[in-house]
């Protein structure tokens, strides 16, 4: 099977283990594997700002050394931050051989980096190496009359330079949702911010941005929202416990884009999330007219 | 009389000749020091010795451990017998062996940025970043396994930017992982049954029998265990 470089990120090892274990089964029945960097280091989430501090983009570097040792130039993401903070670093050192330079000069005795290596998210993947209609043919359980309110938030979209669709108008997981039966609805907030790090010191503030997103996804008429981020999913899933009480905060399902994928090329239920199987079940049914008995 | 091979060092900035092809421990006694710290087994096991060195014309600092590293000409070095680095307390059986907890016991970790100047300081050779990368994602097999050779001479932590207590850390993560992951080996189940039985007893009750002479006679006639396997 081919394999593709895979650098999975801290929260998929702990708390956002089934978004991981989603994408491997997607890609593997898509016939490629994802496979992981065999050293890798915390991605750098969040890179200073300032153009001097090269320092900050150190632990993105060493991660892009590592595909390089593997004589491969492509480095797939899922978790966005992941994607954003290498994908940048990935930019702005390939362009500039002065940075780069200082960088190898810093790491001395280590492999220096090349300058060669490509950061793309999965959506990325599956959209120009895959291609839907091959994604479309590998998903024999239809999601058909599955609502998807499907949520970008920051990192898959700005800076422009980083984004991996149209900064305004992102279709590449609607694309991905329709690909596989699911309709996926319109909704103002898609790109808006979850509240990101604040939810450490300003959870109100991170609930409230939570809050309007899930409303806006409700408003549409949505029943499920797909994510791509572990930190954008944690974020929404509290104000959903927050604010539960507020009418039908609790009725829409919060899963990873990959979740939804997985389920419709049959990944074993017991594997996805319990809330997501029933609404699956549920629309199935009422789509062929066999529910309500 | 065969004539000494001689040549120069430096320790703490102050010139001594010493003798060719013997190591900075053997060469610092040879200059007048006595270790009252800074030498434990003199065999590269106890990390009492660390020590940093630069060598003529270089601009790297180099990290060794001094009676396992050679003297070389024109080397500037000083010893680090101790890393202050504060240890977390607790009590093994009552932590919740989550992913967090080795970051609410460490929490610098959080501000490693991956500059590996940790690893470039281990006179192990171990992957001390990785193994600090692995227990930010609560991976408390990996750190065991990427730190099990540490011997906590804290040079790492002396190099550290973020102020990271590695040795530390790397000890409570192969405690969890003993105590939580790791399967009991059975020959440590066997043992500690015999104990319990009192497998030792009777050499004990003999021993506690002897009179001084008999005691240092039996010490003389010991079997060192390494000098037993050579012979």
């Amino acid at each position: 099977m081919n394999t593709i470089p895979y650098f999975p990120g801290c929260s998929l090892k702990d708390t956002a283990t089934g978004f991981e274990s989603s994408a491997q089964f997607v890609m593997e029945t898509l016939g490629l594997r994802l496979q992981e960097l065999e050293r890798w280091n915390c991605c750098g989430t969040v890179t200073s700002l300032t153009t001097d501090d090269l320092m900050h983009h150190l632990a993105s570097v060493r991660n892009l050394v590592r595909v390089q040792d593997l004589h491969e130039s492509e480095l797939v993401a899922l978790c966005s931050m992941c994607y954003n903070t290498l994908a940048r670093t990935a930019q702005r050192i390939n362009a500039d051989p002065v940075e780069r330079d200082k960088i190898n000069q810093f790491m001395d005795r280590e492999s220096s980096y090349e300058g060669t290596v490509e950061v793309r998210h999965l959506l990325q993947v599956l959209r120009d190496r895959i291609g839907w209609e091959t994604l479309a043919q590998a998903t024999p359980i239809t999601l058909e009359g599955l609502k998807v309110a499907c949520y970008y938030g920051c990192t898959l979209l700005r800076p422009k330079e980083a984004a991996i669709d149209n900064t305004e108008k992102p279709t590449i997981m609607s694309e991905a949702m329709a690909a596989a039966g699911a309709t996926s609805v319109p909704f103002p907030f898609a790109g808006e911010c979850c509240g990101t790090y604040q939810v450490v010191d300003r959870r109100d503030l991170s609930i409230e941005r939570s809050f309007r997103v899930i409303q806006s996804a409700l408003r549409a008429g949505a029943n499920v929202i797909a994510t791509a981020c572990p930190l954008c999913q944690h974020n929404l899933q509290e104000a959903q416990k927050e604010l539960g009480h507020v009418q039908g905060l609790a009725d829409i399902e919060i899963v990873y884009f990959t979740e939804l994928l997985a389920a419709a090329m049959g990944m074993d239920p017991q594997r996805l999330p319990e809330g997501l199987n029933v609404l699956i079940q549920q629309t199935a049914e009422a789509q062929t007219g066999w529910g309500g008995s | 009389m065969s004539e000494e091979k001689m040549m120069q060092i430096f320790i703490m900035g102050k010139a001594y000749d010493v003798p060719v092809g013997v190591t900075i421990m053997d060469a610092m006694e040879y200059a007048g020091y006595r270790f009252v710290r800074g030498a434990g087994c003199r065999s590269g096991f106890c990390g009492a010795c660390a020590t940093v060195y630069r060598k003529e014309g270089e601009y790297r600092l180099e990290f060794a451990l001094a009676c396992q590293e050679m003297v070389e000409e024109g080397m500037h070095l000083t010893q680090l017998p101790f890393t202050p680095a504060p240890r977390s307390s607790y009590v093994l059986s009552e932590l919740d062996a989550d992913e967090n907890v080795l970051l609410q016991h460490y929490p610098a970790i959080a501000r490693c940025v991956s500059c590996n100047t940790c690893t470039k300081a281990c006179p192990q050779d171990i992957e001390v970043m990785d193994y600090v990368q692995a227990a930010l994602r609560g991976d408390l097999k990996k750190v065991s396994e990427l730190s099990f050779d540490c011997i906590q001479c804290g040079l790492c932590s002396m190099r550290c930017p973020a102020d990271i207590k590695h040795s530390h850390l790397a000890q409570m993560a192969r405690r969890l992982y003993a105590v939580t992951q790791s399967p009991e080996p059975d020959h440590l189940k066997t043992r500690m049954s015999e104990l319990a039985e009192g497998i030792h007893e009777v050499q004990l009750d003999a021993l506690m029998k002897m009179n001084l002479d008999e005691l240092k006679k039996q010490y003389a006639a010991r079997v060192i265990e390494a000098e037993g396997e050579e012979s």
